[in-house]
This record gives C-alpha cells, structure tokens and sequence, in this order.
C-alpha cells in the first residue's frame, strides 16, 4: 500500500513536469480563463452585478476546462500514441497512474480557482469567497465530477485528430446554455430546465453562493445532489468503457 | 519460482473474435534463457498470441502459463518479471530518456541502473534529449530500454526491427544477441525469416493460428515436417530440367545413375541440396 502510495506521488511529479513543458496546455489552463474573464470584465466594467455573476461563471468553466476537458484530450492522445498500453504492460499499479493523473488535474483547477479568486478580490470587487467551506466542497465534487465525465467522454472520441470536434461539441453548448440560464432569469423554461440538469450550471450555482451571495451550503443542497448524481454516472461510465489501446480499424 | 518450469508453456490455445478464430490450437514452450522466434506472415495470429502471454487479451480457451503464472489474471508479481517491447508503444513526448527510465524503474523491486540501460540501449548521447526530438529508430531504442530497466527474466519483444533500415536493423540484433548475453528469455515475432534464423534458438512457424513447425532454425530447414528433405535436380536426355523432392536421395541418385550408364548418357548439372528454412516456410506459408 506504501509502494502504491509513494508510486501514485511519482506519476504525479511526472505529471507536473510535464504540465509545465507542455506550453499549450499551460495557455490552455491558465490563460484561457484569464482573456476570458479580462474581456468579460471589459465589457461588463462598472455593472457590479454583472461583475458578480461573471467571476464565478468563469471560475465554473475553468474547472470544467481543467478537467473534462484536459483529461479527454490527455487520454485519447496517450491512448492512440500507445502510451497507455505500455504503461498497462509495466507493474504501476492502475490506482496508482489514474491517482497521480487525477491530483495533476485537480492541481490545475485549484491554482485555476486561486488565479480567479485573487482577481476576483483585486480587480472585479467581488472581495474574498464568503464562504470557503462551500467553495472546497463545489471545487471538490466539480472535479471529481468532470473530470469522471472527461475520461468517460475519451471512450467515444475515435481518434486524437477529431478530438476538439468532439470536445468543444459538448464544453461550447453546455457552457452557452449554463451561463444564459445562469445569467438570464428571464430565460426560457425549457433553456433552464437544461441547464439545471447538466452540472455546470449547478457548479457555477454553488460558487456564486460561495464567492459572491454567502447564501450557505444547505441552500445549494440541490445543485451538490446534481453534481453528485453526474458525479456517480460518470465514474461508472468511465470505469466501464475504459480502453487501454487504440481500437483498430 | 522454480527454473526447471519452463518460461512459457503454452497448449492448445484458442482466441476468438466473433465469428473470426485468430488462434487455432497453438502449442508452444519456451525454455530459460533462449531466444524463440514466432515466425509467420501478418495476421498469422502471432500478435494475438504474444498479446495473450503479455496479459493485454484474455484466451477463449487452453493452458497458459508464462515463469509459472496465468497472465490473464495480470498479477502484480509477474509484470514485474517481465519486460514488453510492443510493436507501437509511445512514450510521453516532454520527457527525456534518463527521466523516462529514472520514472519506470521504480516500478520493479530490483531495478537495473538507468545509466548501465542507456548504455545498453545505445541511448547514452540522447539521455536528456526530449523524447519528441527522438528519431524512430532512437524511440525503438528506447522502448526496450523501458523493458529492460526493471531487469526482466522475460521479454516480448514484437516485430521489433519491422520498418528498420539494414543498419538499424543490425543495432537491433545486435542488441537482441546482448539480451541472450545477459541470461533473458526472449520471444520474438516477426516476419523477417532472416531475423528468425539470425536470432532465436528455436523458431515456430506459424499461420492462420497454427503452428506449422517447431525447432531450431537449422534443424527445421533439414527436417520439415510435411516437406521432403531433399532436392534433387538434374538434366535430362532430352535437355530439360528436372527437380524432384524425396526423403530418400540415395536410392534416387542409384536409380538415376545406373538408367544413365545403361543407357550410356551423363547426368548432367546433378545437384542434391536440403531445403533451407527459406524454402521451409514459403512451402508452409504459401496460400492455398
């Protein structure tokens, strides 16, 4: 158990490195939700309101983007390079390699969440989450949830080169929809309804509750279930498609 | 473990895909410390049965067992005993050689040292060369070098010079030879009849999931069987070549000699050669 711990702690320190050599996904990690949210605040400038919505919208996004996102890319790519078979011929355990790719992912989100919460305070207003607690606990169970989802959704994905097809075909719709209902009170009932089934709108609930309105956890009790519930059918999911090679043909 | 069991032991294996049977009753052992050669065209179902001792596809039925376990039950304890050099195995790309094998080493209890692997590998110059800035045969390099680093008892290695060029594709023998130096058990597929007869101990040859034939390189040229042991070719009266295959060249040569002393002609361009194991496997693995 020692060994398949320290061995989880060395997949990990792998994973790090690589992170950090790997300039794109850095930008993609990083950055990204960084333009986003400078535009977002551009535009928005002076609306508080709005300023208020924005910062835990995006802060949603970017751990649906850190993980489903990261993590599908990173499968089907170490997937179709081989890469994944090789390490399923060596005696790392499998809890080991998936814990170590696991904590890389959930590294990015919380350097992601700090990025956003700093910014939050010093530039958007918004001053320091009013509730941490509630925000580890919708950080938490948002990355477990998405980042299921992500190795989940690398099953249906053929081959590396179709990837951002199939990925942004999913992030750019659930994205759209969840912060329209998110942001829109007015929106359509069958738009809501969506977005309140998927999980992030709910996520993005949970943290405007934590980060903005400090309206408590157990008022957000029903959007935790929502991530839960996805949570637990991605998990399935993943474990259960998972493949270790490229499927040939 | 005891060294008396034998490396592989492998009986009437059976893999089937839907309707398809890619092995069909293939018997195989392989014993400590020689190189066997699995030897047959693509698609002669030489990567399923290698992918089945490696623990990558579960058996549809028969005996298996590789230093003594059922790989289909992926114990720990065997992949540590085992070193896979696959036929296309990737390898992180931001990651150097040194760091690739400092990682993978610790996976196994008794671990070789990583620099004596570069060493062996012939990969000491590119030790800290990002592996994206690799060329094919220096990634070929170093996916046996990843097999090697835990010090494996046995290696699979699968087509492993398959799209080399000569000069590589000596490296790689030469690399093969430096396995059996070090006491490794080793088999190896491939479709290059010269690399089997360069490298292994023992060849089988196999097609549509059989075994054709079995044994040393040598011996099988002499001794196929199904095929006859020798030819014999000649010149005749009339001038034309004739060839014929017999088990028993002897009474063919007395034969032919005295009907041409009777008549009182020469046996001309006579020639008695065995079949090598050229002639061997292209009988065998001939369609039809």
């Amino acid at each position: 158990m020692g060994d398949a711990m320290a061995l989880t702690w060395r997949q990990y320190r792998l994973e790090r490195r690589m992170f950090w050599r790997n300039p794109s996904a850095a930008f993609f990690n990083f950055v990204l939700p960084l333009l986003f949210l400078i535009g977002g605040g551009a535009i928005l400038h002076g609306n508080q309101h709005q300023l208020d919505k924005l910062v835990p919208a995006i802060a949603g996004m970017s751990v649906m983007s850190t993980t489903f996102t990261a993590l599908a890319y990173n499968i089907v790519f170490l997937r179709e390079r081989g890469v994944l078979k090789r390490i399923r011929g060596t005696p790392l355990p499998t809890g080991s390699y998936f814990g170590g790719v696991a904590c890389n992912a959930v590294t990015n989100t919380a350097l992601q969440i700090a990025i956003i919460v700093i910014a939050g305070r010093a530039v958007f207003g918004i001053g320091w989450p009013r509730d941490w607690a509630e925000l580890i606990v919708f950080v938490l169970a948002g990355v477990v949830c998405l980042a299921a989802l992500g190795v989940a959704f690398a099953h249906v994905i053929p081959n590396f080169e179709s990837t951002a097809a199939y990925v942004n075909a999913v992030f750019l719709p659930v994205v759209f929809v969840s912060f329209y209902a998110f942001d829109t009170a007015s929106a359509p009932e069958f738009l809501r309804n969506v977005a309140d089934a998927l999980p992030l709108k709910p996520l993005i609930d949970g943290l405007y509750g934590a980060m903005v309105s400090g309206s408590g956890l157990p008022s957000n009790l029903d959007a935790l279930a929502v991530i839960g519930l996805w949570g637990v059918f991605g998990i399935w999911l993943a474990v259960r498609g998972f493949t270790w090679e490229q499927r040939r043909g | 473990m005891n060294d008396a069991v034998p490396a592989i032991e492998v009986r009437d294996l059976h893999k089937r895909y839907g309707e398809h049977e890619a092995v069909r009753g293939v018997d195989i052992e392989v014993r400590r410390g020689e190189v066997f050669g699995l030897l047959g065209p693509n698609g002669a179902g030489k990567t399923t049965t290698v992918e089945i001792l490696e623990g990558y596809r579960t058996r549809t039925s028969g005996e298996v067992s590789v230093l003594g376990y059922d790989p289909s039950r992926r114990q720990l304890e065997l992949r540590r005993r085992i070193g896979i050099v696959l036929q296309a195995g990737g390898i992180y790309s931001h990651v150097t050689p040194r760091e690739a094998l400092a990682h993978w080493a610790r996976f196994y209890p008794r671990p070789r040292d990583v620099q004596e692997v570069l060493r062996l590998s012939g990969l000491t110059a590119q030790a800290d060369v990002r592996s994206r800035k690799l060329s094919g045969g220096q990634l070929r390099r170093l996916d046996l070098a990843l097999a090697l680093v835990g010090d494996p008892e046995l290696m699979f290695l699968d087509e492993p010079t398959t799209g080399f060029d000569p000069e590589a594709r000596r490296g790689a023998w030469a690399t093969v030879r430096s396995l059996r130096a070090l006491g490794k058990t080793v088999l190896l597929t491939t479709h290059y009849l010269d690399e089997a007869q360069e490298l292994a101990d023992r060849v089988a040859i196999i097609k549509d999931g059989r075994v054709l034939a079995i044994g040393p390189p040598r011996e099988l040229g002499a001794h196929p069987p199904g095929a006859a042991q020798y030819r014999v070719a000649w010149r005749d009266g009339g001038g034309a070549l004739v060839a014929r295959q017999t088990d028993d060249p002897t009474r063919l040569l007395h034969e032919l000699t005295s009907e041409a002393l009777a008549r009182g002609e020469q046996v001309r361009e006579l020639s008695v050669s065995r079949p090598t194991l050229e002639d061997v496997y292209l009988e065998l693995t001939a369609d039809g």
